[in-house]
Formats: structure tokens, sequence, C-alpha cells
């Protein structure tokens, strides 16, 4: 296989402004035509759109009004982690020979048919993703003993990290207090534990190692992938103090990359609600089980970074087929030392974990400088 | 409406079960899941183990699992003392756009 990096990328704000789809995917692409060096439409051999809107043809559509005529063009869904399985798509069609440069761009609407799984019958009255959160949450105190305040925490370190994200949804810190006292859900889940369903749009350049420098000087290898689906059901994943998907997912990923949960400087973790970050905390191999909350705590407390730098989707909001690129970009940006007030020092090695529906189906990426 | 849905809609909670190698196939499919043979109705049976569960307002909602592998999410009334793990009976199915399971404890 050859090896693929990551050469570009292009953010729209997220927010509640309406914009169509179409709009939102070119106004992520602009930036990369803009801003990279050698970059034209006759470049682009593969295009994937991630969306969960019912737009037919439409990377085809995004190509034609993008003024590229691409070899293969096609659109990547997968609910939530639709934006790494666009990634992962374009690795692939790269790292076979089959292209050279592959453009991903996800968007969404916050009124996205993806927002509820409808075929999961098994979930009964009870479709709403607030309520398999709530049970894992129940799942996770019940075990571990973790605190409300402790899953507040989270909220707390990731909106507070969105400040300096100037493309986040959110604009403003919320203390611990703020988060003990908003809006409950259920008994385990408050308003300022969940991602906000928002419109938003994030795209990716990927090219392999024999022309990305044609591109930039300073290119982010994709070196480990992970993937795995358990099911669409979400009541398939037995233990729910622990995302099953997420486990495996990441065994692959480090054995691909020879890297490690400690080798990692900075990651992206999809938090979805709160509660999540602490289980993936540990099933990825930041800490052990049951020890999320204190890792959480710790780097709250030291203003450390490392962990969802440009806020999560929590801070950032979560247009669903946008989120696993944008996640993506976060740690492309901090691995070329270009984050800003988000940078993690010294990032070398970056991790991105990106699922969808109650974690049925995980992606993980490693990234290296 | 499927089979199972006007089942439901009877208050019959109904699963398919391979006519080919008896696996009992959640969720409900018209294929075996091992073996992809073809399926009849037959009930589950009425107890259930729970698996988790929250509130919401007054209201208690749950994980419950009937047979060791059918789960689904349902809420509970006279709920009070519950246990992770203790025995459920279901009461009342339903089926209205959306499945609806009524379980309550077993005493």
């Amino acid at each position: 296989m050859r090896k693929v990096g990551i050469a570009a990328s292009g953010l729209t704000e997220f927010s509640k402004n309406d914009s169509s789809v179409e709009s939102l995917m070119l106004s992520a692409i602009k930036p990369i035509f803009h801003e990279t060096k050698n970059l034209s439409q006759n470049d682009v051999d593969v295009v994937l759109t991630s969306t969960n809107a019912n737009n037919k043809y439409l990377a085809n559509i995004i190509s034609e009004l993008s003024g590229i005529s691409p070899r293969t063009a096609h659109t990547v869904e997968s609910l939530c982690n639709s934006g790494t399985n666009g990634i992962v798509s374009a690795y692939s069609y790269i790292a076979s020979g089959l292209a050279d440069v592959a453009l991903v761009v996800g968007a969404e609407k916050n009124d996205s048919p993806g927002l509820v799984l409808e075929w999961d019958k098994s979930r009964g009255a009870y479709t709403h993703p607030i309520y398999w959160a709530s049970m894992f949450a129940s799942a996770h105190m019940r075990r571990y003993g973790t605190t409300l305040e402790d899953v507040a925490y989270v909220g707390a370190k990731n909106h507070r990290n969105a400040v300096d994200n100037p493309y986040a949804y959110f604009k403003k810190m919320f203390s611990i207090d703020d988060i003990m006292k908003s809006k409950y859900l259920t008994e385990t889940l408050r308003l300022l534990d969940c991602s906000m369903p928002c419109n938003g749009a994030a795209a990716i350049l990927l090219a392999s190692d024999e022309i990305i420098k044609k591109f930039t000087d300073a290119p982010v290898w994709i070196s480990g992938i992970g993937q795995k689906s358990i099911s669409a059901g979400f009541t398939k994943n037995e233990d729910l103090t622990s995302m099953k998907s997420t486990v495996q997912s990441s065994i692959d990923a480090y054995h691909m990359s020879g890297k490690k949960a400690n080798n990692v400087d900075v990651a992206e973790l999809h938090d979805a609600f709160s509660i999540c970050e602490i289980i993936e905390l540990e099933d990825l191999g930041f800490a052990q089980k049951g020890m999320g909350t204190s890792y959480v705590k710790n780097l709250y407390d030291n203003n450390d970074k490392k962990i969802n730098p440009r806020g999560g989707l929590v801070g950032s909001g979560h247009p669903l087929g946008a989120t696993g690129i944008a996640q993506t970009i976060e740690i492309f940006q901090q691995l070329q030392g270009k984050a800003k007030k988000r940078q993690v020092d010294r990032a070398k090695t970056g991790l991105v974990h990106n699922m969808s529906a109650a974690a049925t189906s995980s992606t993980v990426l490693i990234l290296e400088s | 409406m499927n089979t199972f849905e006007q089942e439901l809609k009877n208050n019959n909670f109904v699963c398919s079960s391979c006519l080919k190698c008896n696996k009992l196939v959640w969720p409900p499919s018209d294929f075996c899941n091992s073996c992809f043979g073809g399926v009849t109705w037959r009930q589950v049976e009425k107890t259930a183990k729970l698996v988790e569960f929250s509130r919401q307002g007054n209201e208690v909602f749950c994980i419950a699992e009937f047979e060791g592998n059918i789960r689904i999410m349902g809420s509970i009334k006279n709920a009070s003392n519950l246990k992770v793990g203790q025995s459920l009976t279901l009461v009342k199915c339903d089926y209205d756009s959306k499945w609806k399971f009524i379980l309550e404890p077993v005493i």
C-alpha cells in the first residue's frame, strides 16, 4: 500500500445559520483551493461527500459546482461517523493506487434525518439519543461510582477549549455549577451534557506520498486505521460501561500504526454526550477502567488540552457528516503546529475517534507528522 | 405494518425463529441471521431481566432482556427499589408508529 497523507483542509463555522448542504460544502472546499499551493481542480481524482442529508448524486453535484471532473464521486453515509468513513474510503482509493488525490467534504444541517435511526425499533418509544446515553451513564455510575459532578468536568473542559475554536457552535464557557444546574433531561443526563445538532461543513484533501509535497511542505500521515461495526440496533452493545466497537477499532489502529495510547500526544474523542468521553478514555487505553473521571478532572485542573482541544462535540456542535472530518482537521492542525491558542506542545502523534448510533460502530485513526 | 408490528398491536410480543436451525432471530427479520433460513413467528416469554434503567420525571425507562437474547427499551410501572439483574414481567406491548413495551417488577 502507498502512504497517504493530509495536505489541506477547510471548515465553516458550526452554527444555526440557514444554508443549503451544497452551499455549506462549497464554503468548506473554497479555502482548500485558495490556500493550497499548486492545487487545481484537475489534480482531484476522487470527490466523496459525507452527509446524512437525502440529497441524491451529491458528490457529482459538488464536483460540478467546484469545477472538478473526478474519476470517482459518491456519497458515504454512516450516521455520525460518516466523516471518518469518507476519509477511510479516500485513503483506500489512494493507498491502492486507484487515485492520487482525494477531496472529502462533509456537511449536515441541524434538522438532519440522521439524528434518529428509524430502523432501530428495539429502542421502543425511546428513540431519541438521550435515552441510550442515559443508559451508558447509569451503568458507569452504578459500576464505578461515577457522579454527575464527575461528568460535568467533561463539559466544563470542552466548553472552555471551544472558546479558542473560531468555528465552534458555543462561544462561551460553562462552569461546573452551570452544568450541574442545567436542565435535567433524564435522571443521569443534563442539557449541557449533550452535543448540539447544528449546520456546518468540513473538507479535507488527501494525497499519496508521491505527490503530496507538491501541495504542502508539512503533510500529516494517516498511519493507523481501525473500524468496527457490531450492529445497527443499539442494544447489541452488551456491557454498557464500554463501547465494544471502539475497543476493537483502537486495537486495530494501534496495531497498524505501531503506536499505543501512551504514544498519543493529542486526541479528538467523540463526546456526543459527556459520559461518552469518560468511557472512551478508558476504552482507548488512556485511562484504566473506572479511572476516566479522574483523568478528565486532571485535564481540567491543569488546563491540559490533550483531549478534545477544539472543544469536542459538546463545545463545537455536532453537524453529523462534518464531525469526523472536523475532528481529523483539528489533529492535522495540531500536528502541523498550527492550532494557535489550542496548540498542544510538541504534538507529533494524534488520534481521532468517531462513532455512530450508541457506539454500534466506531472509527479510530492514528495520525503522525 | 408488518406481522411483528400487527402482533405487537394485538398485545402479543413475538419473535422470528429460524425454521432451519431454530435460532431466535432478533431484531425480527424474514431471514435467519445465522443460516439465512426462512422463519416462523413464536411467542416471546413474558419474563425479562433488567439490564439497566434511568428516570425521566416520574417515568422509569429501561433496557430489558428476554430469553437471554432479545433486548428492548421500555417503561417500568410500579417501580420501587429496582435492582439491575432482577426479573421483570411484560404487562403490555403495543404499536403506534413505535414499538411500546410496559413492564413491571416480579415480586
